[in-house]
């Protein structure tokens, strides 16, 4: 293991500019074959909001721009880059159109996951006119990818409403109690197990779905109803990795042989389930929680992330703005992922004051 | 001086009626008048024309959550004294929502800090806590 400054990951010259608001230090991790070895940028959740005219919430559009001009000056350049899900806020042709024009300076080759909030206006359509299918699966040096919308939910609760922006406006609301839960749904699955039936089992399997794969809080649907039916098609493979968006916060967690990773928001930081004291949460207790935000410095606790995927596990490095940057790192001696720095002494806790 | 001594008979007459015990009724009543505020503090929250863009105070504060009432007042660095809540919603108010401040005892203000408190309620008072 080689702890590098992030000097040696920034362009030279762009790098000492910016270099202050990157993280401090990375863990590349060395491998016998290095040739399997790449990076790629996990940008999530810029929730990009349509005031008027061509005006957009202004805070929203800076988190992602500045996603963006740190994903462009990675050095080595990340092999491509996800984007998470929730690009909009309520998913209108303005929002998504704007929100592309942005990640539209990227120089990697971006693909995409679906969120709630790009969906639930007309069911996906202008997304797919303009990013394609919803799921599909793609290989890259060696892994074989998956991408999942994994934020459908049951058709009757889709009917119910008597305008588009109704649905959408209720599904936007995290912690609407008339919300539906998210799931992939059967039709998904059965193409899931066809996909990955070609796979071999030693073929590391990483997959990205916007809601978490596994059941966290169901108030604000960090949840997936069909989660368990996911979790037993990837069971026979030796390395599984989830990479999902939605929560707004650094979770982590072990199940089994999956390995689990949030993303941060480029746009604002969600509170940990349990700050909502009324009702029992189930954060994976693995998790050492990231410090609470400070209200008064507006990207304090967003950020993005970088992977180091490495004989088919990943490094996640967590990019906080204000906060102490993070990296979670599978562990192949505990078999789970674990902050390198703080899972043993877990960080301060900050109560959530 | 005659009005005091109609008042006075008035309280004495009155005596019998308002005992020390609170009535079913009248808890009832007081209880349902909290909620309706309550109710209105929530549509408050949620409510894109709170702010000037759309943005409503339920999108970083899902059940109002990490807003923790129980800490204040409080010594804000970044205001350099004690703060209490309303303040503190009248930051968010002109900062993330872009908006104008509310009065102290503007109604919504007050309708924001009741529905704020309800979501929190059982939490240990911790006045000052950071
Ligand atoms: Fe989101
Ligand atoms: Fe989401």
């Amino acid at each position: 293991m080689n702890t590098l400054s992030r000097r040696s990951f920034l362009k030279r010259g762009a790098g000492a500019a910016i270099g202050g608001l990157l993280p401090l230090s990375l863990v590349e991790v060395a491998f016998a074959d290095k040739r399997r070895n790449f990076t790629f940028a996990y940008i999530s959740d810029s929730h990009i909001q349509h005031i008027k005219g061509n005006q957009f919430v202004r805070n929203w559009d800076r988190g992602l721009i500045r996603a963006v001009a740190e994903t462009n000056l990675m050095d080595p350049k990340p092999d491509f880059v996800m984007y998470g899900g929730d690009l909009a806020q309520l998913g209108t042709k303005a929002e998504l159109d704007h929100g592309l024009e942005l990640l539209g300076a990227l120089r990697p080759h971006t693909r995409f996951v679906m969120g709630e909030h790009d969906y639930y206006l007309d069911l996906g359509e202008y997304w797919s006119k303009l990013l394609g299918p919803q799921y599909y699966s793609f290989d890259h040096k060696g892994v074989h990818f998956v991408v999942l919308n994994s934020i459908l939910t049951y058709d009757k609760w889709i009917n119910k409403w008597s305008t588009p922006e109704e649905r959408m406006n209720v599904m936007a609301g995290l912690d609407n109690p008339l919300g539906s839960p998210f799931m992939v749904g059967a039709k998904q699955r059965a193409w899931l197990k066809q996909d990955l039936a070609k796979v071999s089992k030693d073929t590391p399997v990483v997959v990205f779905s916007h809601s978490p794969l596994q059941k966290i809080y169901k108030g604000w649907n960090f949840w997936t109803e069909d989660a368990e039916q996911v979790q037993a098609l990837l069971k026979p493979f030796k390395q599984v990795t989830v990479f999902y968006g939605h929560v707004h916060q650094i979770q982590y967690n072990q199940i089994g042989n999956i390995s689990f990773y949030s993303a941060m928001a480029t746009a604002w930081p969600w509170p940990y389930p349990a700050t909502y004291n009324q009702k029992p949460s189930h954060l994976p207790k693995l998790t050492v929680e990231m410090n609470r935000a400070d209200p008064f410095f507006e990207r304090d606790a967003t950020g993005w992330q970088f992977i180091d995927v490495w004989s088919g596990r990943a490094t996640v490095h967590y990019s906080l703005p204000e906060n102490t940057p993070r990296t979670v790192a599978y562990n192949p001696k505990t078999r789970r992922p674990e902050d390198t720095r703080y899972q043993k002494k877990r960080i301060p806790p900050q109560k959530h004051y | 001086m005659k009005r005091t001594t109609i008042l006075l008979s008035a309280l004495l007459l009155a005596a019998p009626a308002a005992a020390d015990e609170f009535t079913e009724a009248d808890l009832k009543r007081w209880q349902a008048e909290f909620q309706t505020v309550v109710k209105r503090g929530r549509a408050a929250f949620t409510d894109p024309k709170l702010g000037s863009n759309g943005v409503v105070c339920a999108q970083c504060h899902p059940n109002a959550a990490n807003t923790h009432p129980e800490t204040y007042p409080k010594f804000q660095k970044q205001l350099g004294r004690v703060a209490e809540l309303w303040e503190m919603v009248n930051w968010c108010i002109q900062n993330p929502l872009e908006g104008e401040p509310l009065a102290a005892d503007d109604p919504r203000m007050i309708a924001l800090q009741a529905y704020i408190n309800w979501e929190r309620r059982g939490a240990k008072l911790a006045p000052g806590k950071h």
